[in-house]
């Protein structure tokens, strides 16, 4: 197999290289591998959407979970400050 | 919290831990922290006290170049990657029998396996914060991952924190660091085009 079939048949390599590229710059020669790679293949074309869709939806997720502010009662906040206050002692 | 003079001229603020305002400070911050990222009241709960507590054990330790909140922050992040470790040595058995991780891809020549080639899904417009169903699907998929490409992941999407801070703070090699975050990627979306 020529280097140029190897990388149009690659997935695995071409999904590595995509998760890469959404988090650092790819060297010149990955992007190009990618490049050519992805002109070939619908399915990991699918797999790059779906891949930017799960990190959205995660970062999304997550930092509205944060921002909701979830707020311990305060009894138990009253309980905590008496258990720091007892070890200053 | 007074300003101090320091040698070059400038004016810094002396940042003295005040222990005696944690509470009311910071414990609602650390609980959504926490509840975020493990989706579990008692074990946040649980991890709020941990923290403040092996907060004041090392208080001398306190430099003051982090903001107090950044620093308890520091601290709860390692109990949360204690927690994910735990709750996966009491799976791993169990799940090695059930479900081993796929491979995805054909041994010779990298080409997706048929039955783990991605389809279509309904991705348009579909949003967790919106839609409960996904919203659980997700977080039931991101559990299922091993602990530590569960702390990885969680570090570099929910924590925005730098590769190599992760590679230090997990003991993970630059090399792996990739290979986890594309093998926890594969198996994430696997679990979801099974569900959704």
């Amino acid at each position: 197999m020529g280097p140029i079939k190897k990388i149009q048949y690659d997935c695995r390599h071409a999904t590595y290289l995509i998760e890469k590229k959404q988090h650092t710059s790819l060297t010149i020669s990955e992007r190009m591998q990618l490049v050519i790679h992805l002109s070939g293949c619908s399915v990991c074309r699918l797999f790059q959407q779906q891949s930017r869709w799960i990190n959205h939806m995660v970062r999304g997720l997550f930092h509205s979970a944060e921002g909701r502010e979830n707020k311990l009662d305060d009894e138990y906040k009253r309980q905590l400050q008496d258990k720091i206050n007892e070890r200053l002692k | 919290m007074s300003q101090v003079k320091v040698t070059d001229g400038t004016s810094v603020r002396a940042v003295k831990p005040e222990p005696r305002h944690w509470v009311e400070r910071y414990a609602d911050h650390l609980y959504s922290y926490a509840f975020a990222r493990l989706e579990h009241e008692e074990q946040a709960r649980d991890l709020v006290q941990e923290t403040f507590l092996a907060a004041l054990e090392k208080v001398s330790e306190f430099q003051g170049n982090s903001s107090e909140r950044t620093w308890l922050t520091a601290i709860l992040k390692y109990k949360i990657i204690e927690v994910y470790r735990k709750r996966n040595s009491g799976l791993r058995t169990q799940r090695m029998e059930e479900e081993p991780e796929p491979e995805f891809f054909e041994e010779g020549n990298g080409h997706w396996k048929e039955e783990y080639s991605p389809r279509p899904m309904r991705t348009e417009g579909a949003d967790p914060l919106t839609n409960k169903e996904l919203a659980a699907i997700l977080k039931k998929c991101l559990f299922k991952l091993p602990a530590l490409w569960l702390s990885v992941f969680t570090m570099k999407h929910m924590d925005d924190a730098a590769t190599e801070t992760i590679c230090k703070e997990l003991k993970v090699t630059p090399a792996n660091f990739w290979v986890i975050i594309h093998r926890a990627k594969l198996n994430l979306r696997a679990c979801i085009q099974r569900s959704w």
